[in-house]
């Protein structure tokens, strides 16, 4: 467990960006993420207090404050109803209720844990983050950036026409995944988004078309199979690099025809 | 700093340490039914209900806590006595250690969903690890229970 010395609720977002840029601070949100470290910190930044915990939906979009819980895009009819139940499938099985009341949106998208089922979904989707100096950025891009001292204030998803479907392979419920995959249309572009890998989640679209035509039999494994051949994977204890790319396969595959509902 | 939580129903004033955990919060309150399993946020044992909601006390500063309200067992006997005699008619426990999670998971589930599945239950007790039975026998015990509600 990290030590903390302090702890402050700020009362802005200026102030939780500028207690953040002393690197002895650090941003508490879910922190479950944190709690698995070590070491010490002077300040504790919690921003329980600036009004984040809360998914505006409009029109246009989907705006999730950083501090909103998995439990809440859980359960979020509008999310859901957006994603095919897509969001809800990505998290039911991150350890528990209790966690997921606690674990927070911002904490897993800036954490862009290599593991994470949150960033596999969301990068599938039209998907910003909003970061409070950063601006806002397509999620495809802050995926690839390293860690710096901003914060992320929401995670924003646009409207446009999706169909979405999730799978993760686990080798128990509630275990960390061994590999999460996403295939979606979105505005009439399919891509999958593969995470575990185990690096960070990444996107790829159909460039080479092999859907145009339409979802079948062929046109799925063709393209399962050139994701599989796009998508870098590594061994480690959940599974070697083979396993796991047989596994963006299969996957992709299966998460195709249940897409073209077949 | 100082903290005050409404905790079981009654206000608690206190000056605590920053990294000061929930759990060794509310034990040093006299709410020894809280307790340590993992410390890494995977068994479920230290649920509280935090604002109604569960949480792992083990994960959460008890300064995040402040202002707010949080229920251990000690506070919810009442509710918990409708049920558990069912979870102990099926010798479901057999150290007891995960129970009180358990308990505390489940009051939170039927206040959700008065009336769930055996999948519904299954999902929302997954995070509460029992090291001794294979969680059969409590959920017969569930069963029973919304069962003998229905007759
Ligand atoms: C035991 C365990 C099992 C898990 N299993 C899974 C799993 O199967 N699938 C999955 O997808 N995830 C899993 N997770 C990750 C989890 O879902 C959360 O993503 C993770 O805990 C981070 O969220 P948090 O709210 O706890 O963040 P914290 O732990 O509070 O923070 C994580 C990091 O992000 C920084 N941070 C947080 N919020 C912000 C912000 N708004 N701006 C800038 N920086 C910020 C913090 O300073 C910290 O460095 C697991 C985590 C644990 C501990
Ligand atoms: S002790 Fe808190 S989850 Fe295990
Ligand atoms: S009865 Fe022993 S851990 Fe559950």
């Amino acid at each position: 467990m990290v030590t903390i010395q302090k702890y402050v609720r700020a009362k802005t977002l200026e102030e939780a960006y500028t207690l953040n840029q002393n690197k002895r601070n650090r941003i508490v949100a879910g922190m479950l993420w944190m709690k698995t470290g070590s070491g010490s910190m002077n300040t504790a930044i919690d921003l329980c207090d600036l009004g984040l915990d809360k998914i505006e939906e409009t029109e246009e979009q989907f705006s999730i404050g950083a501090m909103v819980t998995l439990r809440q895009i859980e359960l979020h009819e509008g999310l859901n109803a957006y994603s095919s139940g897509a969001i809800r499938n990505a998290v039911h099985d991150i350890i528990g209720v209790q966690f997921r009341n606690s674990a927070t949106v911002g904490g897993s998208i800036w954490g862009r844990f290599g593991f994470s089922d949150v960033l596999t979904v969301f990068l599938a989707l039209d998907t910003y983050v909003e970061l409070y100096k950063g601006g806002i950025l397509p999620l495809e891009q802050f995926a690839k950036l390293p860690y710096d001292n901003d914060l992320l204030v929401r995670v924003i998803v646009k409207k446009a026409p999706a169909a979405v479907v999730y799978s993760a392979m686990r080798i128990q419920r509630t275990d960390f995944p061994v590999l999460t995959c996403t295939v979606s249309q979105v505005d009439g572009q399919y891509r999958a988004s593969i995470g575990a890998r185990p690096g960070r989640a990444m996107l790829v679209r159909d460039d080479e078309h092999l859907l145009a035509d339409g979802i079948t039999q062929q046109s799925a494994e063709a393209f399962a199979a050139s994701v599989a051949e796009r998508v870098p994977t590594l061994g480690n204890i959940r599974g070697s690099a083979a396993y796991r790319t047989h596994l963006i396969k299969v996957l992709t595959q299966r998460n195709v025809l249940a897409l073209g509902g077949l | 700093m100082e903290i005050k939580i409404k905790l079981n129903g009654k206000m608690v004033v206190d000056n605590i340490e920053a990294d000061l955990l929930l759990i060794d919060f509310v034990r040093s309150h006299g709410c020894r039914s809280v307790k340590r399993g993992c410390e890494s946020s995977n068994c479920g044992l230290c649920t509280v209900l935090m604002d109604g909601k569960p949480v792992l006390s083990c994960s959460v500063l008890a300064a995040r806590a402040d202002g707010h309200t949080v229920q251990t067992l000690e506070g919810l006997q009442e509710e918990a006595s409708n049920f558990v005699g069912f979870i102990a008619d099926q010798g479901a426990d057999q150290c007891g250690f995960c129970n009180p999670g358990f308990v505390m998971n489940t009051i939170s589930l039927l206040r959700e969903n008065p009336d769930p599945t055996d999948d519904e239950i299954r999902a929302y007790l997954s995070g509460n690890l029992c090291r001794c039975t294979g969680y059969e026998g409590q959920l017969r015990g569930i069963r029973n229970y919304l069962n003998s509600r229905k007759d």
